[in-house]
């Protein structure tokens, strides 16, 4: 007696320091993940029918089957039925793919169906034969797995491997350097996903070995898995999981893969796999907070790994969680606390200790200190009364575990201090809540109204644009402390327009002038009668509230000319199709022509040289005495000055209204014919030149 | 009697003058040509100058057109100028009709260029 007590004493010390030294390494946001509940349970049964009184395929029954057995759930219609017609039809065909045998193998160990006795055995050589030649991880995975499920359910089938040694070779040769794996030898690509497919063949191959394999293997194995876990992702909310970024698996599916792999291995090794208690609980904490899932196969990924963390060898986590993280002070709610494995089964004894509770924002001033929850057993929750003296608003509540007996904390892993955001809510005061018009004139004081925000209130206004509109009021919580809220906002709402203002605050005092003579032009010189609306409001303030208070009529001057009008409103409000406000647009202001008669003389000035080209022509003594005199080289001439001019007078077209694609074809035309008749004639000119030179 | 520069500016173009007038007619129509087309184009940036370059690519294909033009003039006339060794051989209807079609081209780039 004396002895077990010195280990009890010796182990709550050590499990101390570790959770001091596991508190001090986490640095997690406050978070509160739900453990798996009744929502997952019909979610699963409404995911998981079969349609038309069947499955899309064997995988499929598989998940199913799977889902309902974890969640302890009976499916909609006869499932076993289904499952197991659906199981010895493809154990009985002889060319059904690999996978399929594989998935028929896995349901028919989960529920036990009445298969004979030679459709296993047949199955069981088919699969035997696969791992001595295999290509790929693949065939590995479903043959060696298969394999060992068809022992556990026919302890004398003959399944056992010949070449144990070479499979398990096979198998880690495909592992790389960064505890990933390769899916074949030709396929470069190395995938997570992959990893823990080949862990998962692996723990079948020791299963399935007669003689042990050799310790070093499995310690080269237990490595590769460390080496794995270096890649592990995590989030700021103390989530971790494995991404493949380049593959097409989900990040999901990786996860619960490598989960499944690693489970299956540490079950079936000797000696444990050291991982940290973070990582395993940063993975539940990953597939809880996905809730509930949509979709079935992320539902079957996130339940499955979950179902396999807790049965597994490496450390099974416990999630702590709050039902309700608002607790208010005006009905005098206590704080309630679950702790749980992730599948909400129970967890062994222990008890919760609030370390401390700060206020979010501030983490010096904490108001509660090592206070532990007591234990009600009804509701299996662990309870915490208030102190009086705690206020309104949000904190941050850190939580710790402690078990009753200290092996349990080699068991299970709890992750330290858990931070979890609490909102503690109640009524705030409101006092001398009053509103009235100023006069510009300091002292002179109109008429003053008080307001209530229990009741209705209906003030009536008026002000002219010299004037001023105050409101104040005092707001202090239910301690007599200064609390600000998230939302003081004074609206003052025109037919035509409506204005927003926020009501500032010093210390308990909030208040708010309106000087019009400062906002006629924003309030586009609309006189006439505003509604007055306030709302005050916060998330931990239970008494928020959004009121008409009444109306101001307001007299402001007219409008000058220039200014800017409100925005127009759509006929109705609530109509997507209304017409929307007017767009103006700034067009580039044009550049700045010359004027006409500038122009006009300029281009007079520009034809003065032509003419001038002219007369010098004329002075030089220019003559046609070379013009040919003959018919056929007179004709030539002519139609090559003709053609000449028609291809100007087609560019003097094009510039004034063709395109490109007329002009090029006219062109294509003109120039040919100009081709031939000045060749023609050019020829006939150099001939008879050359023919005067000769003589 | 000292000889001033003015009075040797003076002889010089007297001298020009006179050896240019041994020029055969057809090299004088040739210059007079270029003279029209350079001066329009001086013309064209003294308005530019004035109002400035807004619509930039006319203002471009106008002058341009002038210098393209005299260019080819001068090529004209290197090449029929019968003093000119190199181009003995090219009768000068070839240099013709080589100056139309190089001028044809430009003018239907300019068309466009002008906008």
């Amino acid at each position: 007696m004396a002895k077990g007590r010195r280990w009890e004493s010796r182990g709550d010390s050590i499990v101390l320091m570790l959770l001091i030294v596991a508190a001090g390494s986490i640095c997690t946001s406050a978070t509160n993940f739900q453990p798996v509940s009744d929502a997952h349970r019909s979610a699963a049964v409404e995911l998981f029918t079969p349609v038309d009184g069947s499955f899309a395929s064997i995988e499929d029954t598989y998940e199913a089957v799977q889902i309902f057995k974890i969640l302890g759930i009976e499916g909609k219609g006869d499932v076993r039925g289904i499952a197991c017609s659906l199981v010895s039809e493809v154990l009985g065909t002889s060319s059904s793919p690999l996978k399929e045998l594989f998935y028929a193998v896995k349901v028919s160990s989960l529920l036990k169906c009445d298969a004979k006795d030679s459709h296993f055995e047949v199955t069981a050589s088919i699969l035997k034969s696969i791992p001595s030649d295999a290509k790929s991880l693949n065939d590995l995975y479903y043959s060696i797995v298969g394999l060992a499920l068809i022992k556990n359910q026919i302890p004398e089938a003959d399944v056992l491997l010949d070449d144990v040694d070479g499979i398990f070779q096979a198998i880690k040769a495909l592992s790389q350097s960064d505890g990933r794996w390769r899916y074949s030898s030709d396929n470069p690509v190395s995938s997570t996903y992959a990893a823990g497919m080949a862990l998962e063949a692996l723990a079948g191959v020791i299963s399935l070995a007669t003689n042990e394999i050799e310790q070093s293997k499995i310690n080269a194995v237990k490595s590769d898995i460390l080496k794995l876990f270096d890649s592990i992702e995590k989030y700021d909310d103390g989530t971790f999981y494995f991404d493949d970024k380049a593959g097409s698996v989900s990040p999901l599916a990786t996860t619960s893969s490598v989960v499944r792999g690693l489970t299956a291995f540490a079950s079936s090794a000797s000696g444990p796999v050291n991982l940290p208690e973070d990582t395993i609980l940063g993975l539940t904490k990953y597939f809880l907070s996905i809730g509930v899932p949509g979709d079935a196969k992320e539902f079957f990924n996130q339940v499955n790994s979950l179902s396999c963390l807790e049965n597994s060898r490496v450390s099974v986590p416990l999630v702590l969680t709050l039902p309700t993280t608002v607790v208010s002070l005006s009905s005098k709610d206590k704080l309630k606390v679950k702790v749980t494995t992730a599948l909400s089964s129970r967890s062994p004894p222990l008890k919760v200790k609030v370390v401390q509770a700060f206020i979010s924002g501030s983490k010096d001033v904490s108001v509660i200190e090592n206070q532990e929850l007591v234990f009600d057993e009804e509701g299996s929750l662990h309870v915490l009364d208030l102190p009086a003296s705690i206020d309104v608003g949000k904190y941050i509540f850190a939580f710790e575990i402690v078990f009753h007996n200290s092996k349990d904390g080699k068991i299970y892993a709890t992750g330290g201090q858990t931070k979890v955001p609490v909102y503690v809510s109640g009524a705030i005061k409101i006092e001398k809540a009053e509103i009235f018009v100023l006069d510009s004139d300091i002292g002179s004081i109109g008429t003053r109204k008080q307001l209530n925000f229990e009741t209705e209130n209906d003030v009536s206004l008026a002000a002219n644009h010299l004037q001023k509109l105050r409101l104040s009021f005092q707001l202090s919580t239910p301690q007599g402390n200064v609390f600000k809220p998230h939302q003081a906002i004074l609206k003052l709402k025109h037919e035509k327009a409506e204005h927003i203002f926020v009501v500032g605050n010093s210390g308990k005092q909030f208040q708010v002038i309106l000087d019009f003579l400062g906002l006629v032009e924003k309030f586009f010189y609309l006189s006439g009668r505003y509604d007055i609306q306030l709302t005050v409001g916060d998330a931990v303030m239970e008494n928020s509230f959004y009121q008409v208070i009444g109306h101001v009529e307001l007299d402001l001057p007219e409008a000058p000319e220039k200014a800017p009008r409100p925005p127009l409103q759509r006929r109705d409000p609530f109509s997507r199709y209304g017409a929307k406000a007017e767009i103006s647009h700034i067009f580039r202001a044009p550049e700045k022509r010359p004027s006409e008669n500038l122009s006009l003389a300029f281009l007079v000035l520009t034809l003065l040289p032509f003419l001038g080209f002219l007369v010098g022509l004329l002075k030089l003594g220019l003559n046609l005495k070379n013009f040919p005199v003959a018919s056929v080289p007179a004709m030539f001439a002519i139609l090559f000055h003709v053609g000449v001019g028609a291809i100007l007078s087609l560019y003097a077209l094009f510039w004034l209204k063709l395109d490109l694609f007329t002009t090029l074809k006219g062109l294509g035309l003109l120039g040919i014919f100009l081709m031939f008749v000045g060749h023609r004639i050019l020829s006939h000119l150099a001939s008879s030149s050359a023919k005067l030179k000769s003589a | 009697m000292v000889r001033s520069t003015g009075d040797d500016v003076l002889a010089l173009f007297h001298s020009l003058r006179s050896a240019y007038a041994a020029t055969p007619k057809n090299l004088k129509i040739i210059d007079l040509y270029v003279a029209f087309a350079v001066s329009t184009a001086l013309i064209q940036v003294v308005y530019m100058a004035m109002v400035g370059s807004f619509p930039f690519n006319s203002f471009l294909s106008g002058v341009l057109s002038c210098v393209g033009t005299a260019v080819l003039a001068v090529c004209l006339r290197i090449q029929v100028n019968k003093e000119n060794k190199e181009f003995k051989d090219l009768p000068p209807e070839r240099a013709y009709a080589d100056f139309i079609l190089c001028n044809l081209v430009l003018h239907l780039v300019i068309m466009n260029f002008l906008g």
